[in-house]
């Protein structure tokens, strides 16, 4: 049984995303490390990408900012390899089809698998292409995650009932960054979801406040918020790991 | 239950895209298998490439360019002809007409030469459509001009400043643009690439250019070509020049690719040659990429060819040995480009100059009963100005 399950007992889960190496990989270290203790229940980790074509003008900045820093799929790695002698939480990668597929796609998973990542999520592989990775995530044992747009419409069925993990509920369209409203009718695709399968659904694209993520929460199992905290990040830099902290402390606070 | 795998050749094309966009392109899909085959929408698009666009475009015979060279002999395809001045008005208005007829208001494209975005800005002032053209800052200074001609023609110019700021940010952010509205919009994706369906798509409405070739230099020459060659940089002219010669084994199919200053160098252009099989921009097909995965920032002298990626029909003709795909130096290029202009009276764009580089090697080495095609995807008035610049003359557009 998936891991990943278990971030879904402790009330509705709060799931940060931290691009890896953004400013440097020390600060991810301890930016994880102050997110855990705060309350976060999953922690998705960007592998960063030279052309996210999903993501925002925020978390494009962040990709930017860590390969600038020398960042590659190696040192992210090593990273979770050191994290992994402190943190239990169940953790998944976020990174673009094209960085799994480079590496050798076998070879990732594998890798991933033993250095104890429990999910893929990679916003460039619908379901049409998830035989891509999909066999070898299943030889590892690691969840290959699904996502569901407000656009999904007819294939949100097709999709639930093949998802592992937990399902990745995208609030509204376009790409990633802090907004202000989301699609009308997130709830009506979430009910979808739970007729067909019971795997958890979380909410993430442009959730940046307490009262947001509160709302998000009523619909959903877990709640996702990636640009929010990579704006700490760009405006704290090496000091951002307490702010974060005490961020995920009051998105936590304001979900269960 | 698995979906059909479409879209695929060989390995290569498939839809690596945000489901966010799944419905659009499974709407785009499913009317566009029903309006190629929609004798009234045929109609439409014939009457727009004869009565508007100029088709078809001549097939030149370019006698002092053979007697200069002193081997085989050499026909132009003159997409430059076209009304817009490149082969990229064929695409647009078959995308153009599709998206009307799909209810869609508006159009969104991306440019690199700038080519692809007046084409469409054309078409949708045409046909009363709004139109947002994204284009690398770097770009937009390279290709003044033709900023100038898309407002012109009314179209929003967005200058795109992520990653290298030329063609593959402006594709980014196409398709970041896409993902935000799609009720309204139709992407009208400008080359054989992105996921399927646009590299079938496009290349069908550019296969014109090889329909035209075969009809043509059957009536003057009553056989068929040895050599069909064109530029390649998504590929789109190319495919076009190729696609109703494939079936033709004795027909040599020749792709010229952008090296900029060199395949032994990191500024190249050169997919094909210097490449690897990765998954970008909605398909699989052959990148410029390090040794994780990061695509690379490739250069070009020109905007149009300066792209990290190669549409996927051109990666499997490739991987079957039916097409080769040649290396071209930008001072190759940019020879060339003179060359033309001096012994033929005509100006091709730095893009097409590629192709005809690549004539010049190769005419002399054949015999004077052999035929050689060449495609002149563009017309170079657009280049002129950075080609003075080039050469050391400063010359203001």
């Amino acid at each position: 049984m998936s891991k990943i399950k278990e971030a879904f007992k402790n009330g509705k889960a709060f799931i940060p995303f931290i691009t890896c190496g953004d400013p440097d990989i020390e600060t991810t270290y301890n930016v994880v490390l102050e997110a855990v203790k705060n309350g976060a229940d999953l922690i998705e980790l960007g592998i960063p990408f030279s052309d996210p074509t999903a993501e925002g003008p925020v978390i494009q900045g962040a990709n930017i900012r860590a390969l600038a820093g020398g960042v590659t799929t190696d040192k992210v790695f090593e990273l979770v390899k050191r994290l992994r002698k402190e943190v239990t939480i169940p953790l998944v990668f976020m990174t673009y089809a094209n960085v799994v597929f480079s590496y050798g796609s076998d070879k990732f998973i594998k890798t991933c698998s033993e250095l104890g990542i429990d999910g893929l999520i990679i916003p460039d592989i619908p379901y049409e292409e998830k035989e891509e990775f999909e066999p070898y995530c299943e030889k590892y044992d690691v969840d290959l995650i699904s996502m569901v747009a407000p656009t999904s419409e007819d294939r949100v069925t097709m999709i639930a009932k093949e998802a592992k993990g937990f399902i990745y509920v995208v609030s509204s369209m376009g790409v990633t960054g802090v907004r202000s409203s989301f699609a009308n009718d997130i709830s009506s695709v979430t009910a979808k979801i739970r007729e067909v399968t019971d795997v958890p659904c979380a909410i993430g694209f442009g959730i940046s406040n307490p009262e947001q993520a509160a709302n998000m929460s009523k619909i959903a199992d877990g709640v996702i918020v990636g640009s929010a905290i990579i704006k700490i990040l760009a405006e704290h830099g090496k000091d951002a790991p307490s702010y974060v902290g005490s961020f995920v402390k009051e998105m936590k606070e304001a979900i269960i | 239950m698995k979906v059909a795998k479409e879209g695929r050749f060989g390995v290569h094309g498939g839809q690596y895209i945000p489901e966010t966009l799944m419905n659009a392109i499974n709407e785009l899909t499913k009317a566009y298998e029903f309006y190629k085959n929609d004798p009234e929408f045929q109609k439409e698009l014939s009457d727009l490439f004869n009565n508007y666009a100029n088709r078809p475009s001549l097939l030149y015979y370019a006698e002092k360019m053979t007697k200069d060279l002193g081997g085989a002999k050499i026909y132009l395809k003159r997409e430059d002809l076209n009304h817009t001045g490149a082969h990229k008005v064929n695409n647009v208005l078959g995308q153009a007409l599709l998206a009307k007829k799909m209810g869609k208001t508006r159009l969104i494209a991306e440019t690199g030469a700038g080519q692809h975005g007046v084409a469409t800005a054309t078409a949708a002032a045409l046909m009363g459509m709004e139109c947002v053209v994204f284009m690398g800052e770097e770009d937009t200074k390279r290709q003044a001009l033709n900023v100038y001609r898309m407002r012109l023609l009314g179209a929003t110019v967005i200058p795109v400043t992520t990653g290298t700021r030329t063609l593959k940010d402006a594709v980014s952010e196409a398709m970041r643009e896409w993902t935000t509205r799609v009720e309204d919009t139709h992407y009208c994706l400008g080359s054989v690439m992105g996921p399927h369906p646009f590299p079938t798509i496009v290349r069908d409405f550019q296969a014109v250019i090889s329909k035209e070739i075969k009809e043509q230099i059957l009536e003057k020459e009553g056989r068929l070509p040895d050599v069909v060659m064109a530029c390649v940089g998504g590929g789109s002219n190319a495919i076009g020049t190729f696609y109703h010669f494939i079936e033709d084994k004795d027909v040599q199919l020749i792709g010229c690719e952008a090296a900029g200053r060199g395949i032994d160098t990191f500024e190249t252009a050169a997919t094909v040659n210097t490449g690897r099989l990765g998954i970008f921009h909605g398909m699989k097909s052959y990148f410029c990429q390090d040794e994780y995965g990061q695509i690379a920032p490739v250069y070009s002298i020109s905007a149009g060819l300066d792209y990290p990626g190669v549409g996927p029909e051109h990666a499997y003709l490739h991987d079957i040995g039916r097409a080769s795909y040649v290396p071209i130096t930008d001072d190759e290029a940019v020879d060339a480009f003179e060359y033309l202009s001096r012994t033929e009276g005509i100006i091709p764009a730095i893009e097409s100059s590629h192709a005809i580089a690549h004539a010049m090697k190769i005419a002399p080495t054949m015999d004077k009963d052999k035929i050689i095609v060449v495609t002149v995807s563009g017309r170079g008035d657009k280049d002129c100005a950075a080609i003075a610049r080039y050469r050391g003359e400063n010359i203001y557009e």
